[in-house]
């Protein structure tokens, strides 16, 4: 199977070569970070967390919305999602891996990273976002490469590898709700203490996620000969419009919690991210996320409307280009918005803005572009099983 | 293959898996570590008034105001007892910043405190901020490793060896008390204290309440700076006979941000 | 086997370069470390032997016991004589010069311990 990641035509070595050298710039970038230290990025005493962890926050989303697939696949039956299941699992493996990434580039002592065990410290949020992104990895790349074992040699999958992936379905809330009480369990920090951040993280999770999936499935269809098929398609664009909707409801249910009960610290950071937020001391206008909250908010939103009409969704590149719209846009809320507007202002209330180095950037580049490495391996050979099954 | 070959590599793999992890896990809850924060504390009392019977000690500090506006080079002379025995860097710039004490305006040190139509002085009124060793510290809970834990006598402690630099304390912090080292300090440490380390790069640190010159039977830094002024009192909050306890009897104090619960050990006088 | 004349003197190379190590130093073994010891005292607070080959367990301990149990910082001897339980406040008052002491095994040992990271060493005179 996976021996069919080593042949393909120019095409794909041109896309593999291109990964390849992003992720030597990204390596290259983490050698001088690794020898300088943290401060190689943009971060400060003030904003002491910038884009790794906030690609860490928005990929476990992204691995948790691969369940979007295997549970109407696996519990309720639902057979057009069978040829598609094993992407959706793919997925997951590969955003994972991301995360993993993503948090080691971030520790300033990598090296002691294993004290994580050799220390286990149960009161801690990360000890056990650790536990459910590792096993999450484990099922998914288990689960997924077991049944496309058993699907190329034509034999029924062992037994125990449904339970697997039955385990799996629970685990995908699992890691985006550990992942939420990162952040909303913290006093102090207004913007995140708020019960609804891990259902807002789901709700994204689930729109951006098979988002995703869909961009993949009509890039697949396009240049290889597997089709996902009009009527998965058409399911995950509903799952993905039902899920940005409420999204964009939780969202809402923040803003009018903020502005209604006009608590300063709620209104704060949503000032800071939709309008601006003066400094206490030297009146000047701080609103370097403002641009970019506006555009997330506008086609995140137009997007899902434009999904509600069944003639718009008639046309591949229509649903391609929305799908894209509303991942980048949970992208920009949640991998920027929500992790670098929680430490606005800060807890004695000064502002400091962050903007990430050019290096920071070309690790987070050489991360993505790892992530879709793995990912472009594993569906080269899911698809190669699922084309030689059905010819 | 052969039937009883799978299930003996089986058998032989989760061995070995439990092999590594059990000792690792048993040798700390031998150590006794389990306990992060401390039991007593985490009843909490509603309107903060209330708080559990107090058990051992408890160090704590009451900063008078007052008398850093009256004399206004106190609070340099504090900054400097603390930073110069602790070999803390100035790197000169707010980016790779590290402070353990330093002061603040009022309305940035209480942000949740009204200053409107209040006497003209809150606003130059200098405030002595530094780690509040909260009796329920949120960054003790936060911490994957144990790095920052509490002691018995109340002081939020940090193990340098054993940070992995997360920054998740720095976050859970309602109180900015804490630091990272972006970069080496050591070129940036103005006079070494051959008698303390200095940090390496990729750790957190904070006010530490001198823990080590209480050992040695001395008052931690700043509280021995403004020990003539009496602009920062230190002693056990638990003992009723201790300074600290008996001018928290007569004075009107106040906590920083009391309303999360957090318990801050420092108390002011405004 | 199928192209012989290239595995085979292939193979011979591969060896030849992951053992070059060992042939390279063979016989010699190098100079052997003489780690200055301090005039002011006979005895450390472990036996020699054991301070070889477990000083940096022992500093961990030290490290653990104090920073994290509230250990006693005064240790005793076997003979009596009391010392701070402290790399910077205690080993080094007596090992004055790391370059002498320290460096002369670590270097030997191709081992690069990250304590002066942190721990001030004592100023070397020259």
């Amino acid at each position: 199977m996976i021996e069919k990641a080593l042949t393909g035509d120019s095409r794909y070595w041109t896309w593999m070569t291109i990964l390849l050298v992003l992720m030597g710039v990204g390596g290259a970038c983490y050698v001088q970070q690794f020898n300088y230290g943290l401060g190689y990025t943009g971060m400060s005493r003030d904003v002491s967390w910038g884009l790794y962890i906030s690609q860490f926050t928005f990929l476990v989303g992204v691995a948790a919305g691969g369940v979007m697939l295997v549970l109407p696949y696996y519990l309720h039956n639902y057979k057009v999602f069978g040829r598609i299941t094993i992407l959706g699992e793919f997925m997951a493996v590969a955003a994972v891996s991301m995360c993993l990434m993503f948090i080691l580039a971030d520790l300033g002592q990598p090296m002691r990273a294993l004290n994580v065990l050799l220390h286990p410290t149960p009161n801690s949020i990360l000890f056990w976002d650790m536990i459910v992104l590792n096993v999450y990895l484990f099922l998914n790349l288990v689960g997924g490469w077991v049944m496309l074992n058993a699907e190329k040699k034509q034999v029924p999958p062992p037994k125990w590898v449904k339970a697997l992936i039955y385990i799996s379905i629970p685990w995908a809330i699992s890691i985006h709700t550990v992942t939420a009480f990162l952040y909303c369990g913290l006093p102090g920090r207004h913007y995140w203490l708020t019960a609804i951040l891990a259902p807002r993280f789901l709700a994204s999770a689930f729109a951006a996620g098979p988002s995703l999936l869909v961009i993949c499935a009509l890039v697949l269809r396009r240049y290889t000969a597997f089709d996902a098929g009009k009527e998965a398609i058409n399911k995950l664009v509903t799952i993905i419009t039902y899920a940005a909707i409420l999204n964009f409801f939780f969202v809402g249910l923040e803003l009018f919690v903020a502005y209604y009960s006009q608590i300063p610290g709620h209104m704060h950071t949503i000032d800071y991210l939709f309008f601006g937020l003066q400094g206490h001391d030297d009146g000047i206008m701080y609103n370097n996320l403002v641009l970019p909250m506006r555009f997330s908010a506008f086609i995140g939103i137009a997007a899902t409307i434009a999904l509600l009409f069944p003639k718009v969704r008639e046309s591949y590149t229509r649903i391609g280009w929305l799908c894209g719209a509303i991942f980048l846009s949970l992208w920009i809320d949640k991998g920027l918005g929500l992790v670098l507007g929680g430490f606005v202002p800060n807890p004695l209330e000064y502002i400091t803005e962050y903007y990430p180095s050019a290096g920071e950037i070309g690790i987070t580049l050489g991360v993505w572009a790892t992530g879709f490495f793995i990912l472009t391996i594993l569906y080269k050979s899911a698809i190669a099983v699922k084309l030689a099954k059905e010819n | 293959m052969d039937n009883s070959r799978r299930k003996f590599l089986k058998i032989a793999g989760l061995t070995a898996i439990a092999g590594i992890a059990a000792p690792t896990a048993f040798n700390s809850l031998l150590k006794g570590e389990v306990h992060a924060s401390s039991g007593e504390a985490s009843t909490a009392g509603h309107g903060g008034g209330h708080e559990a019977a107090p058990v051992g000690k408890r160090y704590g500090f009451v900063i008078d105001a007052q008398k850093f506006a009256a004399d206004p080079g106190l609070a340099p002379k504090c900054i400097n007892a603390c930073h110069s025995v602790h070999n803390v860097p100035d790197f000169g710039n707010k980016k790779d910043e590290i402070k353990w004490i330093w002061t603040e305006t009022y309305a940035h040190a209480f942000p949740d405190e009204s200053q409107y139509k209040r006497n003209e002085a809150l606003h130059t009124l200098p405030i002595m901020t530094l780690c509040n060793h909260c009796d329920n510290p949120p960054c003790v809970r936060a911490c994957p490793t144990k790095a920052t834990f509490r002691n018995p006598d109340g002081i939020i402690m940090m193990d340098f060896h054993r940070c992995i630099g997360c920054r998740f304390c720095m976050a859970a912090c309602p109180y900015g008390a804490r630091s990272f080292n972006w970069r080496d300090p050591r070129p940036f440490v103005k006079q070494e204290n051959p008698e303390y380390p200095t940090r390496m790069r990729g750790v957190v640190e904070k006010c530490t309440m001198c823990y080590e010159r209480l050992a040695e039977g001395l008052m931690p830094a700043c509280a021995e700076a403004s020990k003539e002024s009496g602009g920062i009192i230190f002693g056990d909050l638990n003992d009723p006979a201790s300074e600290v306890s008996m001018v928290l009897k007569e004075k009107f104090t106040i906590q920083r941000k009391p309303a999360l619960g957090t318990k801050p050990s420092i108390f002011y006088i405004i | 086997m199928y192209d012989k004349d290239k595995i085979i003197p292939g193979l011979i190379v591969f060896v030849g370069l992951v053992t070059f190590p060992l042939w390279y130093g063979f016989g010699g073994g190098g100079k052997l470390p003489v780690p200055e010891k301090p005039t002011n005292s006979k005895e450390c607070v472990m036996p020699t032997a054991e301070m070889r080959t477990s000083h940096m367990v022992m500093l961990n301990q030290w490290r653990d016991d104090i920073v994290r149990m509230g250990g006693a910082r005064l240790g005793q001897t076997a003979d009596g004589t009391q010392y701070i339980r402290s790399l910077q406040k205690g080993c080094m008052k007596c090992h004055t010069s790391k370059k002498k002491f320290c460096d002369e095994c670590h270097t030997y040992a191709a081992v690069n311990p990250y304590c002066w990271d942190c721990h001030i060493q004592p100023k070397e005179a020259n």
